[in-house]
């Protein structure tokens, strides 16, 4: 067991989501960076399928009743336990009533915290992954207690490392394809989609990011039709909105570009204010 | 006849089918024919269908490796001569409380079209609407079929908060709300049917092809209703179609 001392500013229990039930309108929901959840689960021999915590910009503090190893992955916002910091991205061997903590934040939104054999919360409709009127709540809370196994077998000599390239966090390139809708953008209004630096907007979330900067915008909606993860759409506004994880199955809005799976994790790691510049690429 | 649908990627994951952008009952049998084609030929390798008014989205477990290839063969798929299978499709009557408490658009609706409350929820309520897709929300049913005196535009302010079982009118199509959320559309009563459960096997009864009627119940049966409901007790009334 795992009990919450402190929230933080959002933090979810994820896995890979809630996959066959876009059909009666369920979002797929799921880990916003499956790149940082994979590589957690990996460093723990864990299966990619188990349920890490999805903690935004750090905040939330931790007591561990039962020993367990632990890996923390992805955003760096100085993960300490018991107030003295641990590295990332390697095995962290965990006693009876240690606590996780986080200091400032270097870089990265998200980072996620696999145990030895995932959280074990409760399973609905295929998946663990927190999300509204599916699961009981949303986010954590101050005295939650989270389920676990007790694991005090050692894993392997915990001082490898994995280095993951700064590259991944600060890049702002964002790799995507056409969208369905994109051919029927004229050449101006293309080359404004490819050619301005974009920022980020406070509006944005595990449903979606709505960035700053207009295109032209003369697109006539569609009839309401599929939108997937990495799906971004053109509002009448001529504002960009790239639908991440929670989205909805369904919009109306013209699907202009489809980030690649690589993309929509580096976007997870993004948050307000910063840039990004989307890279077309070629199927 | 309408015709064929055409193929677009949607990303590395997915394909995009789509038909002629009408909203039509022959569009979609032939979506849902389709749909069940490709299930029954490649059900393996497709995690996700996703319908919309004019178009089927398959979402494949794998990155597609080749994308012109996979479009042949759903091409071919979709010349296959498969008799219709007897996939059951339901009319379900669904009772709503067109009560002022809950229809609380209802007196401006009036105004505005010069139709008096009563003759709107008879309009309403005699319709037999065809879900066309689900999306929006957990068992959203997009319906086809309103009648075009019962035509209102969104609320130029979306209300924040739209009450679970809320049946509304957005333009051409009317709907009930599943869970409460923000919304734009005008409601104008409320059902106690729960259109998303995560406690049932299926947690939305109804499905893309399947019919709803309204039935006009009064407050003291919205309650009842709900009691039973609550208490288990309560089945959905249905009829098999047979088309």
């Amino acid at each position: 067991m795992i009990r919450v001392l402190k929230a933080g500013f959002y933090t979810s229990i994820q896995d890979r989501g809630r996959v066959g039930f876009a059909s009666k309108g369920v979002p797929v929901s799921g880990v916003m960076d499956s790149y940082s959840a994979d590589l957690a689960n990996r460093i723990l021999d864990n299966s990619l399928a188990n349920a890490l915590l999805e903690i935004t910009f750090g905040g939330c503090k931790l007591e561990f009743l039962v020993e367990t190893t632990i890996c923390i992955s992805g955003g760096d916002f100085s993960a300490m336990i018991n107030n003295k910091p641990i590295v990332l991205n390697s095995r962290i061997k965990i006693n009876k009533n240690d606590v996780l903590s986080f200091g400032n934040i270097n870089f990265g939104a998200r980072c996620y915290l696999a145990v030895k054999g995932g959280f074990l919360t409760e399973t609905i409709l295929g998946s663990r992954s927190f999300y509204q009127n599916i699961t009981k709540q949303m986010i954590l809370k101050k005295g939650d207690v989270l389920p676990i196994l007790s694991f005090n077998n050692n894993l392997e000599a915990s001082n490898s490392v994995i280095k993951v390239s700064c590259s991944y966090f600060k890049s702002i390139e964002i790799n995507c394809y056409k969208g369905p809708e994109f051919e029927l953008l004229n050449n101006h209004q293309k080359e404004q989609l490819l050619n301005t630096i974009f920022t980020i907007s406070n509006d944005n979330n595990r449903m979606g990011c709505r960035l700053n900067e207009v295109i032209d915008n003369n697109l006539p909606s569609i009839l309401t039709s599929a939108v997937l993860v990495g799906t971004v759409q053109l509002t009448p506004s001529g504002k960009l909105i790239v639908l991440m994880r929670d989205c909805q199955v369904t919009g109306g809005y013209p699907r202009i570009l489809q980030l690649t799976t690589a993309a929509i994790n580096r976007l997870a790691q993004k948050t307000t204010h910063q840039n990004l510049k989307f890279i077309l690429k070629s199927i | 006849m309408h015709k064929p649908p055409t193929y677009k990627p949607f990303g590395n994951t997915a394909i995009l089918i789509e038909w002629q952008a009408i909203i039509s009952e022959e569009i979609l049998n032939d979506i849902i024919l389709f749909r069940d084609k490709i299930q029954k030929e490649k059900s393996t390798l497709i995690a996700d269908f996703i319908i919309g008014y004019n178009s089927l989205t398959l979402k494949y477990t794998n990155e597609i490796s080749n994308y012109s290839d996979e479009t042949q063969q759903l091409q071919s798929i979709y010349q296959q001569d498969l008799k219709r299978q007897q996939t059951e499709k339901f009319l379900w009557e669904i009772p709503v409380c067109y009560d002022l408490e809950f229809g609380i658009d209802l007196r401006e609706l009036s105004e505005k079209s010069n139709i008096n409350i009563e003759k709107i929820i008879k309009i309403h309520s005699k319709k037999i609407y065809t879900v066309f897709f689900i999306g929006f929300l957990p068992g959203f049913l997009y319906l086809g079929g309103l009648d075009s005196r019962l035509y209102f535009d969104r609320k130029p302010n979306p209300r924040l908060k739209v009450p679970k079982g809320a049946v509304a009118i957005g333009g051409k199509q009317t709907g009930v709300y599943p869970q409460e959320s923000a919304g734009g559309w005008n409601i104008i009563g409320r059902t106690p049917i729960h259109f998303f459960n995560i406690k049932n096997e299926n947690p939305c009864f109804a499905k893309a092809g399947d019919q709803v009627k309204f039935k006009a119940i009064s407050l003291d049966e919205f309650y009842q209703t709900e009691k039973e409901i609550t208490e288990n007790k309560y089945l959905i009334s249905k009829k098999l179609l047979n088309d």
